[in-house]
């Protein structure tokens, strides 16, 4: 039986570690490669990279990050961050990534999901989305909607739609990113993983939001997440990776336990 | 020591490269069939699918140096699609593949719809019988899987160590000189590098000195 999967996202801006609050309020605290080791090292499951800078004149600096913690660390590496092409996503898998994450060029273009899915395979193609709450209209039917460009450009899309077109597209996994919630430390948006969780066939990824180990149990369980992703509760020194998955193993969360 | 990597289009040769390098095993990626031959020991990796590897293995002639290797018992290691491509034939594409180990690469299909395919993440390694490659596994240790087909050897035997995804199936298996695995060593942590560490050593022989 697959485990559940604890991921820690680490945001890159110019080449450091920076933790946002509902995507704005970017403040910088520390360096991604000595963070991935120490995360390595506790026991986490899977490692993400999103560059939030992500203009392609700062995209070596990404790849640098990739190769060098790829070097040392010897589990799924996914990274994510203006993708826009094939030759982006390609790039990042030589340097060492697992999983691409495809999310705004995506939106603006769909075939790009399947491109990226065709060039190294759905299992390795992620599907982010930024979604927000919304009043339930003709357009957004689920009142959730897709948002871009790091949570500013909102798209009238609805976000159910959204991850059934990419699933059909080729994306082998979502990232269900509450932009509600990211940040805040106040708990994951359940309601809107377990509406995607039941409605997709590829494992759900869920972000922002987690602030206790209660919050990552009910995403998992209430939530139906195959995967829980934090940033801020280990980042901060407030948890530690190993202390995470003790918890929730603790508390029936089948989890990878020796590493 | 230098392992020699199979490189037949077939993914991301580099992360195995790096996992060799963190245990101080060289390697060297190639897809020289000549290089192959006097290798002293191969790693064959793979993501991909079936049909077009074994296209590229054929087109470079490295499925008859394979091959060759295998009976001039040079120590392999095939890794996913490395693993299940030795067998005789993958529902795959419906592929006949290298024939190093008698046995077919089934297509996990369940009735029970909400079961993933792929089955992807970690999943625990349960040996069934001691090789060399395993020593040190502990009960609980779990790797990192990807993949949509399974290796299901003629004779249960080989079968040295087994997952369970909805049903058991074999994760790895040994035929003298050959050590194949489902699933991905080199994206498994300390316990898939050591793995790695123990094939850097291994002198080809089924049998551990202890068992």
């Amino acid at each position: 039986m697959l485990t559940k999967r604890l991921i820690a996202c680490l945001d890159v801006r110019d080449g450091k570690l920076a933790k946002s609050v509902k995507f704005v309020d970017t403040k910088d605290i520390g360096d991604p490669v000595e963070k991935a080791r120490e995360y390595y090292r506790d026991g986490l499951d899977e490692l993400v990279f999103y560059d939030i800078t992500a203009s392609s004149d700062r995209r070596r600096i990404l790849l640098d990050v990739v190769e060098a913690v790829a070097a040392e660390v010897f589990i799924p590496l996914s990274v994510g961050g203006g993708i826009r092409s094939v030759s982006d996503a390609t790039d990042l898998r030589l340097a060492g990534a697992e999983k691409i994450n495809v999310n705004s060029a995506a939106v603006q273009r769909p075939a790009l999901i399947a491109e990226c899915a065709e060039a190294i395979g759905s299992q390795n193609l992620v599907l982010s989305m930024d979604i927000r709450r919304v009043d339930s209209d003709a357009n957004c039917p689920s009142g959730y909607e897709i948002v871009i460009n790091g949570g500013r450009r909102p798209m009238g899309i609805d976000a159910l739609q959204w991850a059934l077109d990419g699933e059909k597209l080729g994306a082998g996994e979502l990232v269900v990113n509450s932009i509600d919630a990211d940040g805040t430390r106040d708990g994951y948006e359940i309601t809107l993983t377990r509406m995607l969780s039941e409605a997709v066939r590829i494992p759900v990824i869920a972000s922002g939001g987690a602030g206790t180990p209660e919050h990552l149990h009910e995403v998992l369980e209430a939530g139906k997440a195959d995967a829980a992703l934090v940033a801020s509760m280990v980042h901060y020194g407030d948890y530690r990776v190993s202390e995470l998955k003790s918890w929730l193993h603790g508390r029936g969360i089948h989890m990878r336990m020796s590493w | 020591m230098t392992a020699t990597i199979i490189d037949y289009d077939a993914g991301n040769l580099r992360s195995v490269a790096r996992a060799c390098a963190e245990v101080g095993l060289a390697a060297k990626i190639t897809a020289d069939p000549r290089i192959v031959s006097k290798a002293s020991r191969i790693i064959f990796p793979g993501v991909g699918a079936a049909p077009s590897a074994m296209k590229s293995l054929k087109r470079g002639g490295l499925d008859a140096a394979l091959i060759d290797a295998f009976h001039a018992g040079t120590p392999m290691l095939g890794i996913c699609l490395g693993l299940q491509i030795s067998l005789e034939y993958s529902e795959e594409g419906d592929t006949p593949t290298l024939a190093l180990i008698a046995g077919r690469v089934r297509r996990f299909d369940f009735a029970d719809k909400r079961l993933k395919v792929p089955h992807m993440g970690w999943n625990e390694v349960k040996p069934v019988r001691a090789h060399p490659l395993l020593d040190g596994l502990e009960s609980g240790d779990a790797f990192y899987f990807v993949h949509s087909f399974f290796p299901q050897p003629e004779d249960a035997s080989i079968v040295y160590a087994k997952a369970n995804y909805e049903h058991d199936f074999c994760c790895a298996l040994g035929v003298q000189n050959y050590f194949g695995v489902q699933f991905h060593p080199e994206k498994s942590g300390r316990v898939g590098l050591r793995l790695i560490e123990e094939f850097a050593s291994w002198d080809g022989t089924p049998c551990s000195p202890n068992a």
